[in-house]
């Protein structure tokens, strides 16, 4: 129990197959998720990554193999996982702070007790005093921000984002980025990140998995080490981090027409 | 804005009630009276009593037939939304009903359920029915599939997903195959009076046809649009004040 709960994986995933009829989405995928670390999926598209962070968080079954969180072996989703969703997903009629507390709702948290966690997190995303509007009044950053804050909210200890920065632009996206590294700093929580962008995935990654189509598999684990502790403004500049983005480009480049 | 409505529907009345008059003077036919006669007879009927007396015969159908098919139309209706098995047993059913000719379908209802409030009534939920629940699957199947997902990995419960997520969802499309079950219901009511037995506004309408007291005819059809556009306003009105309740009281109370 012990050994389970302080194992060094907080996501393991074990010859993992999945078909959409015809097309082979995952082909015997294997792929282990350090605990308090972020991991990127990176790979062009339709080459699996949501179906795998689906099949992770128990929204999809696979074919075969086994995907286990904390030890314990996925059936379904699970209050160790919370998502973060690409298009946003927030209740159009819902306010911010209803769309914030959703998920404390679904667990049967009491509304004066969700309202008040919800209340914390809406602030650490940076949007107080936004609690009444409604998504339509907010922009697709500030909508990124509610799916966050809903994600952070539930306190689960793995956190799925499936491309939760592509639909924003680009200097919020950048703000994002400063924002989720701090996150991964001060949360003690194990985050899974999509993202097709090799800027972003080598800027916040401990570990990035290169996916490769198709069927897809992890072609290469990446592992930047020396440029994390410099500081987040220089990163950008790093050699290091220069490096790794010309390594993966080098690696995917065949792969994009 | 609220003034600029109201005043534009004014307007808009003025319009049509005096491209009536002006046609009932032309004459356009004989039988076509004008706006002032036709309010005249409504007048007269009114202080008859005779209006009120239709209008119990013609609301009870009415009444009885609009509850049943919005109950069992959205009931039906969600279901076919949330069940591909079901949707495809029962579907082509309400498909056919819609685009069935209601009158060859009478004879058949009186043969069966003779020519009391029965057959009414189910000329009614045939008129109704079919557009609240072809609406309400519609809605249901069309819920956006990332919510649902988002509220399965925040561990919804089915009931939850349904009621907290498909449901505020779909409503907004609801309630419009609602106005349109509602108005196709007015309809259902007074072809059932005219074609099965005349009772109530329809009985005034044959009777007023068959002694050629036209005014009088336009007076009670005029007196049923009358009321399902009241009808149907206060729909609107009750469906504003749903959406407000479901936003304030979900938010804070
Ligand atoms: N529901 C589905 N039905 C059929 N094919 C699908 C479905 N979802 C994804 N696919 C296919 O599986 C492959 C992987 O999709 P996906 O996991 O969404 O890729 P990515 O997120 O990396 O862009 C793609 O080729 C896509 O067309
Ligand atoms: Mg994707």
């Amino acid at each position: 129990m012990n050994a389970i709960s302080t194992s060094s994986k907080a996501v393991e995933v074990r010859n993992v197959f999945k078909n959409y009829g015809e097309v082979e989405a995952l082909q015997d995928l294997s792929l282990d998720f350090p605990r308090g670390e972020l991991t990127s999926l990176l790979g062009p598209s339709g080459c699996g990554k949501t179906t795998l962070l689906k099949i992770i968080a128990g929204l999809l079954p696979a074919d075969s193999g086994e995907v286990m969180v904390n030890g314990e072996t996925v059936t379904g989703p699970g209050p160790d996982r919370a998502f973060v969703f690409q298009d946003f997903a927030l209740l159009p009629w819902a306010s911010v702070i209803r769309n914030v507390a959703f998920g404390l709702e679904l667990r049967g948290v009491g509304k004066s007790e969700r309202e008040a966690i919800a209340e914390k997190y809406i602030a650490d995303v940076g949007l107080d005093g936004f609690e009444l509007k409604f998504p339509h009044q907010l922009s697709g950053g500030m909508r990124q921000r509610v799916g966050l804050a809903r994600a952070l909210s539930v306190d689960a200890q793995v956190l799925l984002m499936d491309e939760p920065f592509s639909a924003v632009d680009e200097q919020t996206r950048r703000k994002f980025q400063e924002d989720l590294l701090n996150l991964v700093k001060h949360e003690n929580k194990t985050f899974l990140f999509v993202t097709h962008s090799i800027e972003e995935a080598v800027y916040v990654s401990d570990q990035i998995a290169l996916l490769l189509p198709r069927p897809s598999r992890v072609s290469e684990i990446i592992r930047p080490s020396g440029f994390r502790d410099k500081g987040i403004d220089s990163i950008r500049r790093d050699s290091e981090y220069l490096d790794i983005v010309d390594r993966i480009w080098d690696s995917l480049r065949t792969y994009v027409e | 804005m609220r003034n600029r409505t109201l005043s534009l529907k004014i307007l808009s009345s003025v319009l049509i009630f005096g491209a009536w008059e002006v046609a009932g003077r032309v004459p356009v036919s004989f039988a076509f009276p004008t706006f002032l006669e036709s309010m005249a007879a409504l007048w007269t009927l009114t202080i008859e009593g005779t209006i009120f007396t239709a209008y119990v015969e013609t609301l009870k159908p009415l009444v009885v037939g609009v509850m049943i098919s919005a109950f069992f139309g959205i009931g039906l209706g969600v279901w076919i939304g949330l069940s591909r098995k079901f949707d495809w047993f029962v579907s082509p059913i309400f498909i056919v009903m819609q685009s069935a000719p209601l009158a060859a379908l009478i004879p058949l209802l009186i043969m069966v359920y003779g020519i009391g409030l029965t057959s009414k009534v189910f000329v009614v939920c045939i008129m109704a029915m079919p557009v609240i629940v072809l609406n309400t699957s519609g809605a249901v199947r069309n819920t956006s599939v990332s919510i649902i997902e988002m509220g399965k990995s925040f561990l919804g419960t089915r009931r939850e997903i349904i009621m907290k997520i498909i449901m505020p969802s779909a409503s907004p499309i609801i309630f419009v195959g609602l106005r349109l079950g509602i108005s196709a219901g007015f309809i259902g009511a007074i072809l059932s009076e005219l074609k099965i037995t005349p009772t109530g506004v329809g009985d005034i309408i044959s009777y007023s046809r068959s002694i050629a007291d036209y005014p009088s005819m336009y007076a009670a059809i005029f007196s049923i649009i009358l009321l399902a556009v009241l009808f149907l306003n206060i729909l609107e009105r009750v469906e504003v004040m749903i959406f407000k309740g479901i936003n304030k009281g979900l938010v804070s109370d």
